[in-house]
């Protein structure tokens, strides 16, 4: 027989846990049950945890009235233009320094780890006349440019580690048979890193999708505004008239594919995550 | 020469990045420092005017920029504190076996998937003085005497910010911290357990010395990223004093108030405050990762 305190340990042990599945979970729950509410039981002093009565009253709202589908299709161009951008020139640029002789390798990727962990606030005025000077202002270019100030270092500095990791014999092999260093990269090297580019365009593609600082502050307008801004500023000019329900559906919808990206790639985002951070 | 050719073949490579860089950057941030030298408008109205050292004179005097380094020492110390405490304790329960616990690995990476932006809307929500589920929960349970102001009251904004930084950012902490627990081999364990040794003996003596290592990282990471916290205090409390932060005090100046003079010594500060602790990171754990 077990003893009694093995017993209770467990318990507490299975507590605990749910404890903090519950805690992780249960905003974004709430987030979910919010946006089906009808209007009445949104505002209720003793809300129900099921959404009674049901509606999708606020997803109307927000693709109708608010035009957050332009949003999205914002966030969806310069989220994914930044990745891709990224991907190219840091392929590029991880291969040069993580594989071929490059003297002054230590002091870029001393550059590129610094940049990892530049502040963006202390660029915002700087990158505000550089995108008004080249009249890059409320374009998606402009957006996408300056994004790349955190995509870019963080792209090269993980990519370094992945070319870092393939075995030498490869590119020699490449190298006897007579190839140029940018056809093995292309043709040997580059298949080889495809793991490591999905992880590494997934986290860039979520830190853009999330970026709200620059989003702010170099748009006007719905034009090119992304999804965080537009979300932080639906609302009206008193508290009452705050819409707590769209603000819920919009935020369901931007946070679903995210969710879902995650539960797919989960173990590679985890990947990703260690190696830009525990080695960067 | 196959060398000289790479050495030059790796200039090429790496040249695109570089000049990425140098515009994205180094050309911003050659602006602010030029700036911050000048009594300027963001829209040149007036014509700027060179002032010198006026700019930083100005700074160390003015109330409200100590108020908002004094908000942002106190958010990092307090919420780095307490998602390093909480992230290990989760990263230890999840590190032991138990069945379900590729459930609970999933479950903590929901709040780091979110959007800050969202995250913030969400807990403005569910912290809603009249609607608010926290306080329905809280009077209905007595824990709480009577529905509270949460985001009003100048005591409790701030701690309630606090609380909504540690729900997102916690699960990225447990994460580093798990992957740090990964690395220690079991044997040591199971050598300490035929000792004697008791599990309380074995963290402290194994486990928390031979995670150092990760913790440190994991630290320096999360300092960095609450120094220069924009996002969740802007979208939960606006410009409010009682929780202006550095950046959020630095980009009212620049774009509310349109003094780039200012707002450029502001973002110089910030900058220095920040490269200090990249270069301690440097030091200490940029030599390893380079080797």
């Amino acid at each position: 027989m077990k003893p009694l305190s093995h017993i209770l340990t467990r318990t507490l042990f299975y507590l605990l846990v749910i404890f903090v599945v519950v805690y992780s979970v249960f905003p974004f729950y709430w987030a979910v049950i919010s946006s089906f509410k009808a209007s009445d039981a949104l505002f209720a002093a003793d809300p129900s945890f099921l959404p009674t009565p049901f509606t999708l009253e606020h997803y109307k709202s927000v693709f109708l009235q608010a035009n957050f589908g332009r949003n999205l299709l914002n966030s969806l161009l310069v989220a994914g233009g930044a990745t891709l951008l990224s991907l190219v020139l840091g392929v590029l640029a991880a291969y040069a320094l993580g594989r071929l002789p490059f003297p002054p390798r230590n002091a870029v990727l001393y550059l590129v780890l610094a940049m990892t962990m530049f502040p963006q606030i202390s660029v915002l005025g700087g990158l505000f006349m550089l995108l008004r000077q080249a009249g890059l202002f409320n374009t998606y270019l402009g957006l996408v440019l300056s994004y790349l100030l955190f995509t870019l270092p963080f792209t090269v500095w993980v990519l370094v580690g992945y070319f870092r990791g393939l075995p030498r014999e490869l590119e020699e092999a490449a190298y006897v048979d007579g190839a140029t260093p940018l056809e093995t990269l292309l043709r040997i090297m580059l298949p080889l890193t495809g793991p490591g580019l999905v992880t590494t365009g997934l986290l860039s593609f979520i830190a853009a999708w999330n970026e709200y600082l620059f989003a702010l502050t170099f748009t006007v307008g719905n034009k090119v505004k992304t999804v965080p801004p537009a979300i932080a500023s639906f609302g009206g000019a008193t508290p009452f008239e705050i819409p707590w329900g769209s603000i819920m559906a919009a935020s369901v919808v931007v946070t679903v594919p995210l969710v879902v990206l995650v539960l797919i790639f989960q173990q590679r985002i985890v990947a990703g995550l260690t190696a830009g951070a525990v080695k960067g | 020469m196959l060398t000289q050719r790479q050495v030059r073949l790796a200039w090429f490579l790496v040249l695109p990045t570089l000049l990425v860089v140098a515009l994205v950057a180094g050309y911003p941030l050659a602006q602010v420092f030029y700036w911050s030298f000048f009594k300027a408008d963001i829209a040149f109205v007036e014509p700027p005017q060179f002032v010198g050292l006026e700019n930083y004179r100005l700074l160390l005097q003015d109330p409200d920029f100590r108020q908002a380094l004094w908000n942002t020492v106190k958010f990092t110390v307090i919420s780095v504190s307490l998602e390093t405490l909480l992230g290990l304790a989760i990263a230890l329960v999840i590190h032991s076996n138990f069945r379900g616990r590729g459930l609970v690995r999933t479950a903590i990476l929901i709040p780091w998937a979110i959007p800050t932006v969202v995250s913030a809307k969400m807990w403005q929500w569910m912290l809603h003085d009249v609607y608010g589920v926290i306080n329905a929960l809280g009077v209905k349970l007595g824990l709480l005497a009577q529905k509270v102001a949460f985001l009003a009251r100048p005591e409790l904004v701030l701690p309630a910010i606090i609380a909504v930084d540690v729900w997102k950012t916690t699960p990225f902490m447990a994460l580093l911290l798990l992957a740090g627990l990964q690395l220690i081999p079991e044997e040591l364990y199971e050598a300490a357990s035929i000792d004697g040794a008791t599990r309380w003996q074995q963290f402290w003596t194994i486990t928390l010395p031979l995670l150092t290592p990760a913790l440190v990282v994991a630290l320096i990471f999360r300092t960095l990223d609450a120094l220069r916290v924009f996002d969740v205090i802007f979208v939960m409390s606006g410009v409010n004093p009682a929780t202006r932060t550095l950046a959020v005090y630095n980009r009212q100046t620049l774009i509310d108030f349109q003094d780039l003079g200012y707002g450029s010594a502001i973002s110089v500060a910030i900058l220095v405050l920040i490269f200090l602790f990249v270069v301690f990171y440097a030091r200490t754990l940029g030599k390893e990762a380079l080797r």
